[in-house]
């Protein structure tokens, strides 16, 4: 980043130079560190857990969908025309990864609040506290189990209802003060911090996924989570491929904008076609390896829970008839039920035994954030040496959620920079920091009682429809409005070889037809039933179990608000360009075309 | 003689002790899940023990100092292992009210859970519940201690990268300027390179080179 002082340097630096990455290898890890984020440890093995095992692996996406976003700045930094187009899909990038990081950062903090917590023998969320003359535990928590009630009570304090805000958690608010605070000083000089943090950060996030894999799938439970058949049924249903393009969609964090901040701190010829197809392997690759971890992780539950279920029927067989102890086991049971029922049949019925089944364990799965924070935690609760391993996991959460903050923050200031938001005297540092805090005190919101309800809202609106839009822009507007022979040109120029039949395919045809697939069965699910959303209510009759709750008008408009607010900048953007053309034209043509050659110099 | 004895003692202690009389708790001991190889087997002598044990309980209550061992009775002895027992008071008449044997038997726990190497869960009484250990709760919640590791190592890492930016741009602008000098001061320096002096090459016009003699002095005059 030292630039010698010569008379040329010299200019730019009076000029303000655009910063470079150190090596290809920081440029490498940051972008890998932006696509291999939270959404491949919980989100790709939960969309498989619903779809019922390896089925959304083998859907075939078309590859070459990041392909564009690398080359895309490299091209606007050389100052090609249709820089001005480009400049109202970018800003509706720039509202998308603000709205998305403000919700990913909650999460991070939740991440956070864990992992403070990990550092105790025994682990808070092991054991339920007890009630106020110290007989029993509380009762929130006998019905709901330690793990369950220390996420949604002593972690989140939700209310009952999204209606009741409630009050602020202060321990949140503190933990996600803390969470901002870290992301501002990684990239408080943009990609000057953040490619040594992510050449740090990003390999050590590997390894402890690496260590408890082997350990864990050579146990004999933990084989059964893993997927074992594979069924042509399920792949007929729309829905598997619906989930499967949208996940690699979030996957690989395309539309955020991200891919295109970071690969404009390239050199101009740089084999980009490369780097897309390397980020993209290695995403898909991580996905797996954390879905056997994730699964392995799933089997050992459910078989332990499974024993402790058989162990229960067992111990209130043995206290109701007073045989003596361990005359029944686990394998004798089923034979000991039989016989006690054939015998007496009313005292077994009084008894009420829950039928343990290992498929039932199996198949029940959490969605979305709660995977993470109740099923592993309640996993990591019956491993030795229990803290290390939370400490492990949640370390390795938060490196990977970090990483991916990168880049929703660049693809969010970067933007600002290039169009000059403050004036010149203003250093990075403090827009970084102004970005920084407003995003905390916007996200504190999340920090309310019914902060979890929102995140959801978030997750299922301002990341799906904006993102499909966006990308579905960005590929009509570089084949088509910028034309597919330039772009093959511009990519012919920075790698030495013209881009073959399959990328032009793609880029023309499959991914626009896809995206617009994807959309049009998106909002044709939307429509068919109204949304609604589960809450935890410990006042419900069928408490644990959630209890669905549609969404009120006014949370539905700001979903609606949510889903169109990017639409609308890029509306809006372009209906005031298009204006201020207009009232160009209508004036005497003055200065203008020294517009277009002044972008042409601004190269290295 | 002593039959008709022994048939009304044992007359008086069934219609006394027996499942669900009242005043009577059922104990359930699960003694191989607590001490696996090492359990003992459960005789009279365990039996005597266990009566001795609540005999001392029910002592250390206010007005029951002469509860003796042979008040307190047991019965329906099961291979669970598990039983009923009842508190007479010294005529053997009635049994104590419930209330006070649950209090003596809570206050006491440790002592009888100790007595047979057992806890809480493996010694039950049941309709006796347990006090429950408190919760360790340190003055200061951990998780406090380490977010305020964390948090001031990020505010001062923070802190030190604003200061080294400000530092750089700082001693950056002190070169620029200084270069910015000495290139207004350039024009004033000669620089000399083997000898010859450079900013004779950037003056406007060239220099005669004397070597080559001019046109008028070769041709002779006419």
């Amino acid at each position: 980043m030292a630039q010698a002082l010569g008379p040329d340097s010299l200019r730019d630096h009076r000029e303000g130079g655009r910063p470079k990455w150190d090596n290809k290898f920081q440029y490498f890890l940051s972008c890998l560190g932006f696509a291999v984020g939270l959404g491949n440890v919980w989100r790709f093995p939960y969309l498989c857990q619903t779809h019922g095992g390896g089925k959304p692996v083998a859907a075939p996406v078309p590859r070459p969908v990041p392909g564009w976003e690398v080359p895309l700045q490299e091209i606007r930094q050389r100052g090609r025309g249709g820089a001005d187009t480009a400049v109202s899909a970018g800003l509706g990038c720039l509202v998308a990864s603000f709205l998305i990081s403000l919700y990913y950062n909650t999460i991070l903090t939740w991440v956070l609040w864990y992992l403070l917590n990990s550092f105790q023998q025994p682990l808070p969320w092991s054991s339920c506290p007890t009630d106020l003359n110290r007989t029993g535990f509380v009762e929130e928590c006998q019905g709901s189990g330690a793990v369950s009630y220390f996420w949604y009570r002593q972690t989140l304090n939700i209310a009952a209802d999204i209606k009741d805000s409630g009050s602020i958690q202060w321990w949140l608010l503190v933990c996600s003060a803390a969470c901002w605070a870290i992301v501002y000083m990684c990239i408080i000089r943009g990609i000057e911090t953040t490619g040594k943090v992510s050449r740090r950060a990003l390999t050590p996030t590997q390894l402890p996924p690496a260590s408890r894999t082997p350990v864990r799938v050579r146990c004999v439970p933990a084989s059964y989570g893993l997927p074992d058949s594979f069924q042509m049924q399920t792949l007929q249903n729309p829905r598997v491929w619906l989930d499967a393009a949208t996940q690699i969609f979030f996957s690989l964090s395309l539309a955020f904008g991200g891919h295109i901040a970071f690969a404009s701190y390239n050199p101009p010829r740089n084999n980009c076609k490369r780097d897309a197809v390397a980020v993209a392997l290695v995403n898909s690759v991580t996905s797996l390896y954390a879905s056997i971890t994730v699964f392995s992780v799933l089997g050992f539950k459910a078989t332990n829970d499974h024993g402790q279920c058989l162990d229960r029927n067992v111990l209130s067989l043995i206290n109701e008839f007073d045989l003596p102890e361990q005359s029944i086991s686990r394998d004798s049971y089923l034979a000991a039920l039989a016989h006690l029922n054939t015998t007496q049949p009313e005292r077994v019925a009084r008894l009420s035994l829950k039928t343990c089944r290992l498929e039932d364990f199996l198949d029940k799965s959490v969605a979305g954030p709660g995977l993470a924070f109740i099923i592993f935690t309640e996993a990591i609760v019956h491993m030795p040496g229990a803290p290390t391993w939370a400490i492990l996991f949640f370390g390795m959460l938060f490196a990977l959620g970090l990483s991916s903050m990168f880049g929703n923050m660049e693809s969010v200031i970067a933007p600002l920079l290039d169009v000059g938001v403050m004036p010149r005297w203003v250093p990075k540092e403090a827009l970084t920091g102004l970005v920084c805090l407003v995003s905390f005190l916007l996200a504190s919101c999340f920090t309310l009682q019914s902060g979890n309800y929102w995140l959801e809202i978030f997750d299922n609106f301002a990341a799906s429809l904006n993102l499909i839009i966006l990308a579905f822009l960005e590929v009509v507007g570089v084949v088509y409005v910028y034309g597919m022979k330039r772009f093959c040109d511009d990519i012919a120029w920075m790698t030495g070889r013209r881009p073959g039949l399959y990328w032009r395919v793609s880029w023309a045809l499959a991914s626009p037809l896809l995206l617009l697939t994807i959309f049009v069965a998106y909002i044709a699910f939307l429509a068919q039933k109204p949304p609604s959303y589960r809450a935890w209510n410990p006042q419900h009759e069928r408490f644990p179990e959630w209890q669905e709750k549609r969404y009120p008008g006014w949370v539905l408009a700001a979903c609606a608000l949510l889903s169109l607010l990017p639409t609308l900048c890029i509306l809006v953007a372009a209906l005031a360009q298009l204006l201020a053309r207009h009232t160009r034209r209508r004036r005497p043509r003055d200065a203008l075309p020294n517009a277009d050659t002044d972008r042409d110099t601004d190269t290295r | 003689m002593l039959w008709p004895l022994f048939i009304l003692v044992t007359a008086i202690h069934a219609q006394l002790c027996h499942p669900g009389a009242e005043n009577a708790f059922k104990v359930r001991l699960s003694i191989k899940t607590a001490l696996g190889e090492k359990a003992y087997a459960w005789d009279i002598n365990e039996e005597y023990l266990f009566r001795a044990m609540v005999a001392f309980s029910m002592r250390k209550l206010p007005k029951r100092e002469a509860t003796e061992v042979a008040h307190v009775l047991l019965c329906n002895v099961t291979q669970r292992v598990s039983f009923w027992f009842v508190v007479t008071d010294p005529s053997k008449n009635h049994t104590l009210p419930a209330a006070e044997v649950q209090s003596a038997i809570r206050m006491n726990r440790n002592r009888i859970n100790n007595a047979f190497s057992l806890n809480d869960r493996t010694l039950e009484f049941l309709k006796i519940p347990s006090t429950l250990e408190p919760p360790t709760d340190p003055s200061v919640p951990i998780w406090i201690i380490i977010f305020g590791v964390i948090f001031c190592m990020v505010i001062v890492a923070i802190t030190l990268l604003i200061l080294s930016g400000i530092w750089e741009s700082r001693r950056k602008n002190a070169e620029l300027s200084q270069l910015i000098d000495a290139e207004d001061r350039c024009e004033n320096m000669i620089t000399i390179e083997n000898g010859i002096p450079c900013n004779p090459l950037d003056a406007k016009g060239g220099r005669i080179n004397d070597a080559f003699v001019t046109e008028d002095e070769r041709l002779t005059p006419l």
